[in-house]
This record gives structure tokens, sequence and C-alpha cells, in this order.
């Protein structure tokens, strides 16, 4: 790999990589079982450039922001690459966000330019907000011909020769904002350097290297900062090999384990539970005496893995699973949200290297990791090199926040001194979560709660209550406030997270089908992985502050010393 | 070819995700949420739009379902493609 030491920006490490290995094959494209796109790393460096004298043209300075709306695909990285040749700062945006989201995060990082597929520009063009779009130029990709583009560019029509400029940056310059929440409240924009993404990559790479041959399947959004990293960054500054699906549908991605050897993958744990779940069925539909070997098998396998992964014997073992996985599958690695322990055992006792860690936006990456040295499936790793972790103000248990300092945290939100002030203080990097280094001594950290009011959910989505209040807006209550389940109700455990809305009813106003239904009604204005999952009746006034802000920490205080979470009712 | 009248289209989704989930077909309702009536994540759902696919003999990129959790808004993603 890049001696990252060496590089002042990923943009400079990027185009030394397209150098080192113009033969290699840096990525696949897949659409179903057809292959749309196969470029080596020279022929990537062949369709940036255009793009890069695109930029050029349009007066596209050191520091001017781009953002990029768009599924897994390669002109993500091609488009991504081209931004950072020419020194600008990259906005990668969810593309499941709404169309008025995505304008709201537009102008809120002041983007110039946008990249943009095309069914998600059509949706923002037909937004009501629309004429709200502060980007300057709009590339779409893949644009229908003769579709109204709306003043829009195509992004295949930048055909330019000619060698572009490369723009130097520095290690302290911004490389990424990166969105970790506030579409609905106040935008949370991580303002990430150079230096945390370099840095950030030498720890991920010192403990799973890449190299020329591997094969990186990247299923989650690149937009995220886990495919960022270890579906873009990582991969490339080794000379491997990246694997896109325009597709999410289980069989396409369990075909593409097969069809292209797949060496790597990151999962949220919505995905790995699938696949679990789909081995099950297939297990359960063994006769007797092939099911009662495989028991045995695994359970030779489990013995002989106990202290380390032992890849090519377990390949031996249980040699249809691992075909399945196309046979070279060296780790799953699951972050972005809880897993159940149960679901990583299971695949580990499979002979399948399973990793789990633990990150978050505000620390570029990954915070801690499993180094497999042995699998541990009830924590989330050890702290990755570079990271301190401490637990502040433990109790008799040793369960605290857990604080972060390393030079992969992000310098501050973007335009928020306040939220900024709240979450480094002295350096260290409040995560918000509760956890407790467990009795082992070799540093592994358990997360056992949250201690801020959010949920993950397990497709890896931090979900802020004040971000989805607006819905309920105008609600015939008195008032309402939403919260996390487990911030009302703290439990030492993660996982069976949701949303509550509290209600407070007008004096002699019953809760009646109506008001339900209208609560129904506006939740499914919701993403799908943004809504309540119940509702509770609180019989007191809201306590407030002068300018008449619910105190939501008292208030969650109050219900959860007045009521159980059995009083949840779903909705 | 003209598309089949916008019920029965509804009705063979409605029918099709009964069977696929084992869910009783009348606990499903058009305008239902399907990801809490089939009990299923996003996954499972384009599991189901696969189903469809190969039920209505056409192509639906993943990009339909998103934002769709009712029926009948599927419905009339999927006949606007027959």
């Amino acid at each position: 790999m890049l001696d990252l030491r060496q590089y002042a920006s990923l943009g400079a490490a990027l185009k030394d990589a397209l150098e080192r290995w113009p033969n290699e094959t840096c990525l696949i494209e897949a659409d179903r079982d057809r292959e749309k796109v196969r470029l080596t790393y020279s022929d990537f460096k062949e369709m940036a450039r255009p793009l890069c004298r695109a930029l050029e043209d349009a007066d596209f300075k050191a520091g001017d922001r781009a953002a990029i709306i768009m599924t897994n695909q390669s002109k993500w990285l091609i488009s991504a690459y081209s931004i950072f040749f020419c020194g600008g700062v990259l906005v990668p945006l969810d593309y499941k966000l709404t169309a008025a989201e995505h304008l709201q995060l537009l102008a809120h990082s002041k983007a110039r330019f946008l990249v943009v597929e095309y069914y998600l520009w059509r949706a923002i063009t037909q937004s009501r907000e629309f004429a709200k779009l502060t980007v300057e130029i709009v590339l779409v990709t893949e644009a229908p011909a003769g579709a109204d583009l709306r003043g829009a560019y195509r992004w295949e029509e930048f055909k330019r020769k000619g060698e572009p400029q490369f723009v130097v940056r520095q290690r302290e310059d911004t490389a990424c904002i990166v969105y970790s929440s506030g579409t609905g409240g106040r935008p949370k924009g991580c303002v990430l350097t150079h230096d945390s993404y370099l840095e950030q990559c030498a720890s991920l790479t010192a403990w799973y290297p890449f190299w020329p041959g591997v094969r990186y399947l990247s299923i989650l959004p690149t937009n995220h900062a886990i495919d960022f990293m270890v579906g873009f960054i990582g991969p490339f500054v080794c000379g491997a090999c990246v694997v896109h699906l325009r597709t999410l549908r289980p069989e396409f991605v369990r075909d593409a384990f097969v069809r292209y050897r797949i060496t790597y993958v990151s999962l949220v744990p919505m995905v790995l539970k699938n696949l679990e779940r789909g081995l099950r069925a297939k297990f359960d539909e063994l006769k007797p005496r092939k099911r009662w070997m495989l028991d045995r098998l695994i359970g030779l396998n489990k013995m002989l893995t106990r202290g380390r992964p032992r890849v090519e014997i377990s390949r031996r073992l249980l040699p249809q699973v691992h075909k399945a996985f196309g046979g070279e599958l060296r780790a799953l690695i699951v972050g972005g949200a809880f897993t159940d322990p149960s679901t990583l055992q299971f695949f580990y006792d499979l002979g399948i290297p399973v990793t789990c860690g633990y990150g978050l936006t505000e620390a570029c990456t990954a915070v801690t990791l499993n180094d497999l040295k042995p699998f541990r499936a009830d924590t989330v790793g050890k702290p990755l090199p570079g990271s301190e972790v401490r637990v502040l103000n433990p109790d008799s248990d040793g369960i605290g926040e857990v604080a972060v300092r390393s030079r992969a945290v992000m310098s501050h939100y973007l335009d928020d001194a306040e939220q900024t002030a709240q979450t480094i203080v002295e350096g260290w990097l409040l995560t918000g979560d509760l956890g407790r280094f467990d009795g082992d001594g070799r540093g592994h950290l358990q997360l056992v709660g949250r201690k801020k009011n959010m949920i993950v959910t397990a497709g890896g989505k931090n979900i802020y209550p004040e971000d989805i209040e607006a819905v309920f807006d105008g609600l015939p209550v008195k008032e309402f406030c939403v919260f996390a389940a487990n911030y009302l109700w703290p439990q030492k455990t993660l996982g069976n997270e949701m949303l509550v809305v509290v209600v407070r009813l007008e004096q002699n106003q019953q809760f009646d089908d109506r008001l339900r239904e209208e609560m129904i009604s506006r939740n499914r204005r919701l993403a799908d992985f943004k809504r309540v999952g119940g509702y509770l009746v609180w019989e007191k006034d809201f306590p407030r502050t002068a300018s008449l802000k619910i105190k939501r920490g008292e208030l969650a205080a109050e219900i959860g010393a007045g009521t159980a979470r059995a009083g949840v009712v779903g909705i | 070819m003209s598309a089949p009248p916008a019920d029965r289209t509804l009705d063979e989704i409605l029918n099709l995700a009964a069977s696929h989930f084992k869910v009783a077909r009348e606990k499903l309702t058009p305008d239902g949420d399907f990801f809490k009536t089939l009990g299923i994540d996003s996954l499972q759902a384009l599991d189901l739009l696969t189903r469809l696919e190969h039920h209505f003999r056409i192509e639906l990129p993943d990009y339909e379902l998103q934002g769709v959790s009712d029926f009948r808004t599927l419905a009339n993603r999927i006949r606007a493609r027959l």
C-alpha cells in the first residue's frame, strides 16, 4: 500500500494510487447479473480527467464545496476523486433522504456543485422547495435522452481532453463535510480534514490490510462513513478492487459473493441478519442425516477456531457454506448499529471471521474494532491504533460515557460553535454512548446504552427526535414531544430502540380513533426507518423554559420516573 | 398493450405478499403499511419486489421502493411500468 505518511491530502494519495497500479482492476459495477463497468486504475484516471477539466472550466477553486447524491456506483468514486483532485471539499449526502432534505443540506453546506443521479435529481426538481436550490452547477448522471434537466448538465457530456492541474491541499484543510443528522433540526455537518482520513485509513488498514487482488463488496451507501473509508479510500490506496452492485436485492448480493470471489464486505446488522436468516432456512431444509453432520462439523470448527480464525481449515470443514460466500471471504465487517452477539457468533462458528466495530461520523469512521485475537461477540473491539478511548465518570459497574481522542476526530460541526463546544471538550469527543471496558485486561469496549436522546436503526441510520418532530406539528393536542424510548427508560443494553411520541391532551380531550388515525397518517409521511413506534399519553403539562422551549431532559426524567415503558401504545 | 385495471394489479400484489410472507390475506389492506403488516425490513421488501418482477414480468429498479410503504403506491409504480 502507499505510505500515507508521505501524503498531505486524499487527492494526492489517490492520484498516486492511479499511477502506481495502472493495470489493476479498481472498479467493477454490476446490475443484477449483468456486469456494466470494469475499470483499471488507468481507466479510472481517464474517466476522471474530463470531469476535472469541467470543474476547472467552471472556476472551481481550492476549498469550494461539491456535493454528491448517488447510489453506489463507479461514477460516485470518479466524481469524488475529481473533486479532491481539484482541491474541493466533498459533501456526501445520503441518497435516501427526501428531496426537501437534500435541498436543506445543500443550502447548509453551501455546496457550489452537485453531482446527482437522474432519478434523485428528478425528485429534487419536482419538490415544492426546488426554488430554494442554492447550488450553482448540477451534473446529472444517466439521464435519459430528451429528459428536461432543468438547467443541469449531463455528467456523460464532459469529454474535454487535456491534462487538468492538480490542486495541492494540506493535512489540516477540510476534506469532507459529512452530515450525521439534522435534517429537521440543527444540521450536524462534521468537518473532517485530510489528516483525519489519512490517519484513520492508516490505522484501519494496519489491522485489515488490502492489497492488489482484494475485492471489496460495497453494499453500504458510499456516503456512509464506513463505506467511504473501506469501500473507497482504503482499497484505492492499496491497489485493491471495489465491487458495486446497482441493486441490493438479497439474491444478487449473494450471487456477487460467488461471482466476484469477494474478500471483504462491510455490512450493517440488518443485512447480516438477512444473510443469517437465509442460511438458517437452508440448514433447516437439510435432511436429518445431513443436518446432523453439519452440526458436528460446526462443532468441530468451533473448537478449532476458539483462539483465532483459521479460515483455511474452516473452508475445508464447511465447504458448502464457504462456497456460498465465494470461497475467499476473509472478513465480514459489521458496524453502524448494535449487532446481536448471537448473529456474530453464528457466522464465526461457521468459520467466517466477522468483526464488529464501533464508530461515529464525528470520529471519521471507526473508533474500535475487533482484531479477532480472539473473536469476541460481546464487545465492539479494541481502540484502533492512534485512538484513545476513555469511559468518563464510571459508575460502580464501570459504566460511563465513552469519550474519544484521536487525529481522526472531526475538527468541528459546520457553522455551529455551540454544538461543537458541547461535543468536543478539552480535545475529547463525547460520544453520548455509554460503555465500559470489560475485565479481560485487553481493552475490549462494551457498549451498553445511550446517554443521548436518539436511536440508531439496524440499518445504521442515526435518528434524532428533533429531526422528525416537524411532521407532527399541528397535531390536535395541547402539546407533544418525541423521545427515544431508551432515553426515557434507560436500559443497560443496546437494541430494541424505538421512538415514542409523548402527547399531552387538551383539558377534557379524549384520545379517540380520529387522533390515532391522524397520528398514523402523519407518521407515514416519514421515511420508514424514521417512524415513531408508539405513543404515550402524558397527564401533566410539559416543563418549559422562559422562552417556552420544552425542557426535554426534565420532561424525560419525569416520564421515566412516572410511568413504565409498557405504557407505550404501538402505532 | 394497456395496463390491467388498477384494482386487479393491487389485488395481485396483496395476494402475492400474503403468500410470500405467510400472512393472512385479510390482514392486508391497500393503504396498509407493508413494513408493519408484513413485519418485514427494507431488505425483505426488496425481496418482495423481486417476486413482483417475476409475477408481472417487468424490471423494477430498487429506487422504485424508496419512500413507498403502502401497497397502493407500490401498485401505481408497477402499473406505470406494465
